[in-house]
């Protein structure tokens, strides 16, 4: 056994190791293509798919920012994966409990299927490498499946992923067209008509968007994400919903030709709804991954805002204000591929070290981990937006665009666009307090269970592949420009300018985008005065406040000994009261209860919460019913005798033959 | 001028038709199997009369192949199976007899309707032929599903082969292998049909498909 757990080592340091140089190598050979300005693009048509055909590939300037942002993410799991891999068969010495077993063949599959789904240029080579993405990434999810909770979840996403795939089927016969040609070089030639193109986009919507986690599509994502192993949640949450949205930009920017100015509306209310209702369900969470993971449903909804915003602005012949919203959404896609795998590195961390993802049962983790205790910092303020990280200069860059709503000929979209800055700021707080929780409950505080309070820092390649997001949270947030000016070229080929076209003075080190109606900002001051204050604030406590002699109550309350459990802490559903309370109601239907023993009862009081995420309650639950209604019905059809059969083939081939002599006459 | 030999095919692929409209209308086991007969016969003559109207030695052994299996073969194993397995030997039909012959009617409606405006171009004799045999095989069709009985669905698919190898002879070009296919075909659905029927019939003692299919726990009619 112990040989085998060796020989599953080496294997596992191959393929881990293996994907890590490919990934990086892409990594590499996406930066020169973008840095060295990618006006040719490459195409490459190899003779395998359609025999009439071929499968066509190509890489232009925005795939190979998406190139770059899926294999970054792969670098790090693969690292990650490693070290978690090695972590785990420590702990299990049973072969058939080891984490990685059923990871290894797939995960260098995922990530394969996840590049070529970038590199397609011909429908039918999109739409293969899409389903080989789904597929790769459902056996993924599968790996877990000991687990009571992953079947269904891995149900749930097989029948989303399917339909996902099926909606772009459609999109894609559809912008194909009567010849059939579904080059997208072709595609390009013939602009659909405007009841088409709106279809399509609907279509383009429903189906990556179900891949994104737009909500009302989104009910897989907290379920299935979190199913994975930690590293392939990252690769899920941070990089697989990245490249549904380069789906929704390839079609929108580039395949339907020049948008009309309400593509831009429709994908805005999808982007709020989702932004604020997925921040709604990560405060509800009281598990880590899950909250992560629906997480990620509000950050898809602030990027598809800013593509929106983009396509407003094109539409309106402004292109460099498209520039700017083009630019701040391809800047969180990177940020939000970074700081979201570093997030999910956190929670595979703290479940290696204790074992649980339940934020109920951790507390006090800083004492225990305090590499970890950093880095998640880090990545939770660089979520929550705070400067002088990288969110923060993603939602500034969304903002510049927001304020410029004023240019716009139509008031419906001025006003509409003021209605989606409140709600994008909603948002950005809401998700500012889910992420205090998420540290706060985590790893301040007192330790809630003795698996938290036992808790062990995780290894070295853990935390090294922590580090590396966690440091280009930092970089980025420090000097955006550089990234901003890598990506111009995929932002010129959407939206036809740059975002600092026409200024001349430019420096690398200020970012001051053209219409940005005069604001800039500069990181390094920003760190410089935050790392100021922050010494003075230390110092002044240090010097005045924690010093002084405290004293606490008898009573404990002051979380003094009689309280060996740390019960009478802030718990993870007691800090996201005021908020249940405020929003949860009339959005999710929560309701808190509250048993209490009577007079003498020596039971303890007890808190439930109940919430029920809509999207069940008035979309899945019906369809859910509808169909199994309507496969009762079918059902029947199972049964019958053989010349009931004989009978409808019969029936079948008259009608078919009536049709024709109908129509040849 | 009277062209006889367009005269004269017409004159065997009606007759081909007529016996399946024959074939429709039969009560009883005996009477059935002799239609059928005359049916292969009609169609074996119609075969043969086309090689010699065309010149076309290969359709001899179309001829000399149903003849043989179909108008010989098949029917005295058919009866022998009736006789040994001494099953009841009256037919009873699912439709209506009446409603059945109208929907006959309609169908060789049908078929002629659809297939002169298709195949307008084509000789007149090639058209005329497609259109009865397409008329029996869906009559063929017809007869499986308007009869309970597992012999009598027998000779409804044979007899939709029939119409299939009227439309092969009729259609100049037919190359002889596909014939031989046909024909083998026949042959080796014969024998299966054969073996299920022993085999059902001792197991359930019965040919009627209604008992059948009560035994496999659906609600028949």
């Amino acid at each position: 056994m112990a040989v085998a757990a060796r020989g599953r080592g080496w294997v596992a340091t191959a393929v881990y190791g293996g994907t890590a140089v490919a990934c990086g190598l892409t990594v590499l050979w996406a930066i020169t293509t973008l840095a060295t300005g990618a006006a040719e693009p490459a195409a490459l048509v190899l003779p395998v798919g359609l025999p009439w055909m071929g499968a066509h590939l190509r890489t232009d300037a925005l795939s190979a920012f998406f190139l770059l942002v899926v294999n970054g993410g792969g670098v790090t799991a693969s690292l990650f994966g490693w070290g978690y891999e090695r972590a785990h068969t420590h702990q299990h010495t049973d072969p058939h409990h080891a984490p990685s077993g059923p990871v290894l063949p797939f995960f260098p599959l995922f990530l394969a299927g996840m590049s070529l789904v970038l590199l397609a240029a011909d429908a039918f080579t999109f739409l293969v490498s899409w389903e080989f993405m789904s597929l790769t990434s459902w056996l993924l999810v599968l790996s877990t499946h000991r687990e009571s909770e992953t079947p269904a979840a891995a149900k749930l996403y097989l029948i989303m992923a399917s339909v996902g795939t099926v909606c772009l089927m459609l999109a894609f016969g559809l912008l194909a067209g009567g010849p059939g040609d579904m080059r997208f070089d072709a595609i390009r030639q013939h602009a659909p008509g405007d009841g088409m193109a709106a279809l399509v986009l609907l279509l383009v919507l429903l189906g990556a968007g179900s891949k994104a986690g737009l909500v009302p599509l989104h009910v897989w994502l907290p379920l299935a994400h979190p199913a994975a192993p930690s590293h392939v949640s990252a690769l899920m949450s941070g990089v697989m919903t990245k490249v549904a949205v380069y789906a929704i930009v390839r079609v929108a920017f580039d395949l339907l030709g020049p948008p009309a100015w309400w593509w831009g509306g429709a994908l805005m209310a999808a982007g709020t709804i989702t932004a604020v209702m997925g921040v709604m369900y990560a405060l509800m969470q009281d598990d880590l991954k899950r909250l992560l993971a629906c997480s990620t449903i509000e950050n898809i909804g602030v990027i598809l805002i800013a593509l929106a915003l983009a396509l407003v602005f094109k539409a309106s012949s402004t292109p460099v204000i498209a520039a700017l919203a083009m630019s701040a959404a391809l800047l969180h896609i990177a940020n939000h591929s970074l700081f979201k795998s570093l997030l999910f590195f956190v929670a595979g961390a703290v479940l290696t070290a204790t074992g649980t993802r339940d934020l109920n049962r951790l507390g006090g983790l800083i004492h225990r981990l305090p590499t970890t205790a950093v880095l998640a910092l880090i990545g939770a303020a660089a979520i929550s937006a705070l400067p002088p990280l990288n969110g923060f200069v993603g939602e500034w860059m969304l903002f510049q665009a927001i304020l410029n709503a004023p240019a716009l000929p139509e008031w419906s979209s001025k006003i509409g666009i003021a209605v989606v800055g409140a709600a994008v700021a909603l948002a950005a707080a809401l998700a500012a307090a889910c992420f205090v929780r998420f540290y706060g409950i985590a790893f301040l505080g007192r330790p809630r269970s003795p698996e938290a309070a036992q808790a062990r820092e995780v290894g070295t390649a853990m935390r090294a592949a922590m580090l590396i997001p966690a440091a280009l949270c930092v970089a980025i947030g420090v000097l955006p420009t550089p990234l901003i000016r890598l990506f111009g070229p995929a932002v010129r080929a959407m939206v036809e300018a740059g975002p600092f076209d026409d200024r001349a003075y430019q420096p690398w080190f200020w970012l001051a985008p053209t219409s940005a109606v005069g604001n800039s900002y500069n990181g390094m001051v920003l760190l410089v005065v935050i790392a100021v204050l922050s010494a003075v604030l230390v110092l002044v406590i240090h010097r005045w406040a924690s010093n002084r002699v405290r004293w606490s109550t008898a009573w404990g309350c002051g979380h003094e000994e009689p309280d060996p459990g740390a019960l009478s802490q802030y718990s993870a559903s007691s800090f996201n009261q005021p908020i249940r309370r405020a929003f949860g109601g009339t959005l999710l239907n929560a309701h808190d209860r509250v048993s209490m023993p009577e007079p003498g009862d020596t039971r303890p009081a007890r808190l439930t919460v109940n919430w029920r995420d809509p999207a069940w309650t008035f979309l899945f639950t019906p369809v859910g019913t509808a169909l199994d209604w309507l496969t009762e019905r079918v059902n029947v059809l199972q049964f019958l005798t053989i010349r009931r059969y004989l009978t409808l083939m019969f029936a079948a081939l008259v009608v078919v033959l009536i049709l024709v002599a109908v129509v040849r006459s | 001028m009277i062209d006889i030999a367009y005269d004269a095919s017409h004159l065997l692929g009606t007759l081909v038709l007529m016996t399946s409209f024959a074939l429709l209308y039969q009560r009883r086991l005996f009477a059935l199997l002799h239609v059928f007969t005359v049916q292969a016969l009609a169609l074996a003559a119609a075969a043969a009369w086309q090689a010699y109207a065309h010149d076309d030695p290969h359709l001899y052994i179309t001829a000399v192949l149903t003849l043989a299996l179909k108008a010989i073969a098949i029917p005295v194993a058919l009866h022998r199976i009736v006789q040994r397995m001494n099953i009841q030997r009256t037919v009873e039909p699912a439709l209506g007899i009446g409603l059945t012959m109208l929907a006959g009617v309609s169908l060789v409606t049908l078929s002629i309707l659809l297939v002169l405006p298709v195949t307008e171009g084509a000789t007149a004799l090639t058209r005329e032929d497609l259109a009865l045999s397409l008329s029996v095989v869906l009559l063929g069709l017809l007869m499986m599903i308007s009869r309970r009985n597992a012999v009598s669905q027998v000779v409804g698919f044979m007899s939709i082969e029939n119409g299939l190898i009227l439309a092969a002879v009729g259609v100049a070009g037919m190359p002889l292998v596909v014939e031989m296919s046909i024909a083998f075909s026949v042959m080796v659905a014969f024998i299966i049909f054969g073996i299920f029927l022993f085999q059902i019939r001792e197991r359930f003692e019965t040919l009627d498909m209604r008992r059948i299919e009560s035994f496999r726990g659906e609600s028949g009619e």
